[in-house]
């Protein structure tokens, strides 16, 4: 937090709490996704129009990418994965606008897998039973159980670690990239960064747009495969 | 030159040399693609699969050169060595 490329920070709440950039951004991302999703649903027509065909095919693609990846049985979390996709896509889009993205701040993207660990854990208990949980862990010999264990701690930590790295190693190259066009344009003697436009475009789209979406789509990927897995 | 200036200089050393764990990521991935290209032009049928759980095994394989990432990044920005 002490310069260098963390987030700023907003306001400091009585307490030591710190409303940082990433509090905030996540703010609006979630007020943009409700607003979205109170919308979406507010009425639906036989004859769909365009907004309600739009939503339909992000609701059936998202029902057929857990469908197919986790199984048919299990399409109930088909809710949480569309969430999570939604989410981490619009968080890691937001830098287009210039904003700062949440996910490149680690207590978002651990918060995140966190949640993932847990639901693997949850879920795991509750499909095969706490025995075969723990019998689990002794596979396939018992002196291979410290490896197990730090096998499962260390799922959530490269989770984390894969999202965080990617936007934040994509954030720092932007802002290094804006300082030197506009250090540039200023030894160029133009008093405006005129270099600054333009230029940034390219690696914006390859960054914020392939880069987050690919990542938000890994993830989900990820979770869906955990649980899946930890659940046959 | 004082103790903390060496320690900048040695982190920043450190930092660079972290980042050689790239190299690993590099070649998993293009042997993931080069595999994925080989599946889809054997299968053409079966892309949307192929291209999924190739993009999926590359995001694995991308982990190490990730912590090399952060480590990097953390011997830049959030220094343990140096005195608070």
């Amino acid at each position: 937090m002490n310069g260098g490329f963390g987030p700023y920070k907003v306001i400091e709440l009585p307490g030591g709490i710190v409303i940082s950039q990433t509090v905030t951004v996540t703010w609006l991302i979630m007020l943009l996704l409700t607003v979205f999703a109170y919308f979406a649903s507010k009425k639906f027509n036989k004859v769909p129009d365009k907004f309600q065909n739009v939503v339909e095919i992000l609701v059936e693609s998202i029902y057929g990418l857990t469908k197919q990846t986790m199984g048919e049985d299990k399409i109930n979390f088909a809710p949480y994965m569309g969430t999570l996709l939604l989410f981490i896509g619009v968080a890691n889009v937001s830098g287009l606008f210039g904003l700062r993205p949440p996910t490149a701040d680690v207590n978002t993207t651990l918060g995140l897998s966190i949640m993932t660990f847990f639901m693997v854990h949850y879920n795991s208990i509750k499909s095969n039973g706490i025995k075969n949980y723990m019998k689990g862990y002794l596979e396939p010999m018992p002196f291979l159980l410290p490896l197990n264990i730090i096998g499962e701690l260390a799922n959530p930590i490269s989770l984390a670690f894969r999202l965080f790295g990617n936007i934040v190693g994509g954030l720092i190259i932007m802002v290094l990239l804006y300082g030197a066009l506009g250090s540039i344009s200023t030894s160029l003697g133009i008093g405006i960064p005129i270099l600054q436009a333009g230029i940034p475009a390219v690696l914006h789209i390859y960054f914020d747009l392939f880069a987050g979406l690919l990542q938000s789509f890994i993830f989900t990927m990820l979770t869906m495969v955990f649980i899946s897995m930890a659940m046959d | 030159m004082d103790g903390t200036d060496l320690i900048k200089a040695c982190s920043a050393i450190g930092a660079g040399l972290a980042m050689i764990a790239g190299i690993g990521p590099g070649i998993g991935q293009g042997y993931a693609a080069g595999k994925g290209a080989e599946g889809v032009g054997r299968q053409p049928e079966a892309q949307g699969d192929i291209v999924r759980t190739m993009l999926l095994g590359a995001a694995v394989a991308e982990t190490t050169g990730i912590y090399g990432l952060i480590v990097a990044l953390i011997l830049l920005f959030a220094n343990p060595f140096l005195p608070r």
